[in-house]
């Protein structure tokens, strides 16, 4: 069904990532309607949507962040919190302080921080392996820089490292891409695509349709609820897109919208 | 409030109050020298302890400090401090109707960390229920709590045995009514949170900078806030006696602001709040000890106050002395590179007009719109700094700084073509846009530039708009104004070129 590598079929029973009937709702003004869909392993997924309609939030309830009204979610057919080691995210970068008085080393190894287990310090080999992150995606020579010395996309990029060093089977990613320069966005996508020859999967919140079609093999529209998800040459299409970002989904929008009005009346 | 500190110390036990006793010695003698020496050297074992005691809650609160700092929890210990109030005067109440001994300091802390609980509790209550922001709930709760506590205060004060004496304590902060068993609490207390969080330091930064991170990676978030919030209501409580309830916060915050600025490394930071609240810690308690009258609260926050202007302004990281000279030596090298790269520009034109080469500061002078005494100082800057070599009026580039300038001009006229075709703006304003941004430009973005403007990639580009201010040095004699900005360009802009590059 799926145009990635072969190996997937046989144990398409431990897919990264089974959403079912999800519904999550912020002070009861839904933001997920009942969600559904299944990424195949191996692929490279991109989820594109307007603003506001629940892409970090879907990638928040998935790992737990947000609760869930309903629905179920399977990493690897368990729960998250038993696939935790698994997983890999990268935050958007607006969600953090760079002024925060730590190095770019120091961000990398909070990624090994459950390796290095409560309340003890890193070692040695932690250092080396979060450098050997930092020299995957090109900063090593940041290591010791304080954050808010780095630009826009040599942070991105220690966000990734961050992710990359826990050498995840899954990766989640909110908006990678965004705000960064050509060759960060470039390094990026040699990354992803390192990562699915490596039969890794990663699920990457995109802002840009123009790179769609080249960056990812998967895609799921999502605007409140899936408007279509599938590989991308077959769901990825002007009819799909204008379903996602036209004018019909704003029913929905405006039924939110009056139940949050109710909510603040009351 | 009718009694002062000084009337309160007869009433109390004079045995129990060992280091009230040291001040009364004090007190008749007049000899504050010797008491000094005493402090200093440390020859009582009273005076000891208690600094001991002030020196574990001053770091302890400067750690935790740091951490409820980045957290952005501040104000919370404010809260929590105040609405401890209440709490202190309700368990004197209860102790002196049920006949215990109601200036026993672990029976008020009970008291206090109840209330004080309970004002936390009420602020998350009012957030979550009514719309309100925090800082307006906290505002609210910190205000009626402290309110309740005074009123209850005030009752005390009229009963009929009297002793509230020692309660005004609770509210200033004062060291001379510490008993050696206070100290000792005080002192395990702050350890116990030193401990904690230096257990938990990597955790904590992380939940500090990240939550979401911390979340994804299992680490119980609320858990976390609530050991955070615990250490906050352990130092407010055992600092109540020290520091006084009004300005215990400041002990929190102060130490961790002031840090801030020396470093950009947490454990360092960590460390030096630690050092600065310690510090105020001792200094607060030794004042209180010798001069009674003077509340230690107020000299801790004093002393915390000082150390934050000196961080403020001498800090080596964030400064303001620091900063101040970090812009200015960025101002420089921006006019020198717009004297370098005009130098040029201005030589490249009179080449092109087939006129001699030398340049004159009269020839620079219209170029920008830089006042005579501007050029001057730039100029002679330049000569020092070995850019250039000047001889009377003539200016001429050194090697290297010949070198810099067409490296500057090159970025210059990049950034320009740039604008001109990928951001359309037009050739009249590229120069002054371009102005703005060449100097921030990194390698990694010139390669860009290179790669997408010009095909061969050692060439200097033509400048897109022509050097009118060169031909129009007559009209422009004033200088005021940056003439190619209003002027019509004289050269065509080199596009066919620029656009076989890609």
């Amino acid at each position: 069904m799926f145009s990635s590598s072969d190996k997937q079929q046989d144990d398409s029973d431990s897919a990264p990532l089974l959403v079912e009937d999800l519904t999550v709702a912020y002070h009861r003004k839904p933001v997920l309607w009942d969600v559904e869909f299944q990424i195949p392993k191996g692929s490279l997924v991109g989820i594109v949507g307007p603003n506001g309609a629940g892409k970090s939030t879907l990638l928040k309830a998935i790992m737990g962040l947000v609760p869930i009204a309903t629905g179920s979610i399977k990493v690897f057919n368990t729960p998250y919190r038993k696939a935790r080691a698994k997983v890999g995210y990268v935050p958007q970068k607006e969600s953090v302080d760079w002024d925060f008085p730590v190095t770019a080393l120091d961000v990398v190894m909070m990624g090994l921080y459950k390796q290095i287990g409560w309340c003890l310090p890193a070692r040695r080999h932690h250092r080396t392996q979060a450098l050997r992150a930092m020299e995957q995606v090109g900063i090593a020579d940041l290591a010791h820089r304080q954050i808010s010395q780095l630009s826009g996309g040599q942070q991105q990029r220690t966000f990734l490292a961050r992710a990359l060093v826990q050498n995840a089977d899954l990766y989640l990613m909110d908006e990678p891409f965004a705000a960064v320069d050509a060759s960060t966005e470039k390094a990026i996508v040699e990354i992803l695509r390192g990562l699915k020859k490596e039969g890794k999967t990663a699920i990457v919140i995109h802002h840009d349709l123009q790179t769609v079609n080249s960056y990812f093999d998967h895609v799921i529209l999502l605007n409140m609820r899936v408007v279509a998800d599938g590989p991308v040459e077959e769901v990825f299409n002007q009819e799909n897109l204008n379903k996602t970002y036209g004018g019909r989904l704003t029913l929905l929008e405006e039924v939110s919208e009056a139940m949050r009005r109710r909510e603040r009346s009351l | 409030m009718s009694a002062t500190p000084a009337e309160c110390a007869p009433s109390l036990e004079s045995q129990s109050f060992a280091f009230e006793s040291l001040v009364a010695v004090s007190e008749q003698t007049t000899n504050v020298w010797s008491q000094l020496q005493r402090l200093l050297f440390l020859q009582d074992y009273n005076t000891r302890v208690v600094l001991f005691g002030a020196a574990m809650l001053g770091g302890a609160a400067g750690v935790v400090g740091v951490f409820t700092l980045l957290r952005k929890r501040a104000l919370m210990g404010d809260a929590i401090s105040h609405a401890t109030l209440p709490g202190i005067t309700i368990s004197f109440l209860a102790a002196s109707i049920w006949g215990f001994d109601e200036k026993s300091l672990p029976l008020l802390l009970v008291g206090a960390t109840v209330t004080g609980l309970l004002g936390v509790s009420t602020i998350l209550l009012l957030r979550g229920l009514t719309k309100l922001k925090e800082d307006t709930s906290l505002s609210i709760v910190l205000s009626v709590f402290f309110g309740a506590g005074i009123a209850l205060l005030g009752i005390i004060q009229q009963m009929p045995k009297g002793h509230a004496a020692g309660l005004e304590s609770f509210i200033l902060g004062k060291t001379a009514s510490m008993v050696v068993s206070d100290a000792q609490l005080i002192a395990a207390a702050s350890i116990t949170c030193l401990a904690g969080c230096s257990l938990l330091f990597k955790e904590l930064k992380l939940l500090c900078f990240d939550e979401n991170f911390a979340g994804s990676r299992g680490y119980p978030i609320v858990k976390l806030d609530l050991i955070l919030m615990a250490s906050v209501v352990v130092i407010s409580i055992v600092g109540l006696q020290a520091v006084g309830l009004i300005m215990v916060v400041a002990l929190l915050v102060t130490p961790a602001a002031s840090s801030r600025f020396w470093t950009d490394d947490l454990t360092k930071m960590t460390l030096i709040s630690a050092g600065i609240g310690m510090f105020s810690g001792v200094i607060g308690a030794a004042v209180s000890a010798l001069y009674p009258r003077l509340p230690s609260g107020a000299m801790i926050v004093l002393f915390c106050a000082t150390c934050f202007m000196i961080s403020m302004t001498l800090g080596v990281k964030r400064g303001l002395l620091v900063r101040s000279l970090r812009r200015l030596k960025i101002n420089r090298s921006i006019g020198r590179q717009h004297f370098l790269r005009t130098m040029y520009e201005v030589m490249e034109q009179k080449q092109q007009l087939g006129l001699e080469q030398s340049i004159t500061i009269n020839d620079l002078l219209p170029a920008r719109s830089w006042s005579k005494n501007r050029l001057a100082t730039i100029v002679s800057r330049s000569a020092r700094e070995e850019w250039i070599t000047r001889i009377h009026q003539e200016v001429r580039f050194t090697k290297k700084g010949r070198f810099e300038a067409e490296r500057l001009t090159r970025e210059h006229r990049l950034w320009e073509l740039f604008l001109i075709h990928h951001a359309d703006i037009a050739p009249t304003r590229v120069d002054r846009e371009a102005d703005h941004i060449e100097h921030v430009l990194e390698p990694e973005i010139v390669a860009e530039l290179e790669l997408l403007l010009i095909e061969d990639q050692r060439e200097l580009p033509q400048s897109p708009h022509g050097f009118d201010h060169w031909k129009q040095t007559d009209d422009s004699k004033n200088g005021n104004q940056k003439p190619n900005g209003n002027q019509k360009p004289s050269a065509e802009p080199p596009v066919s070129r620029a656009r076989t590059g890609k």
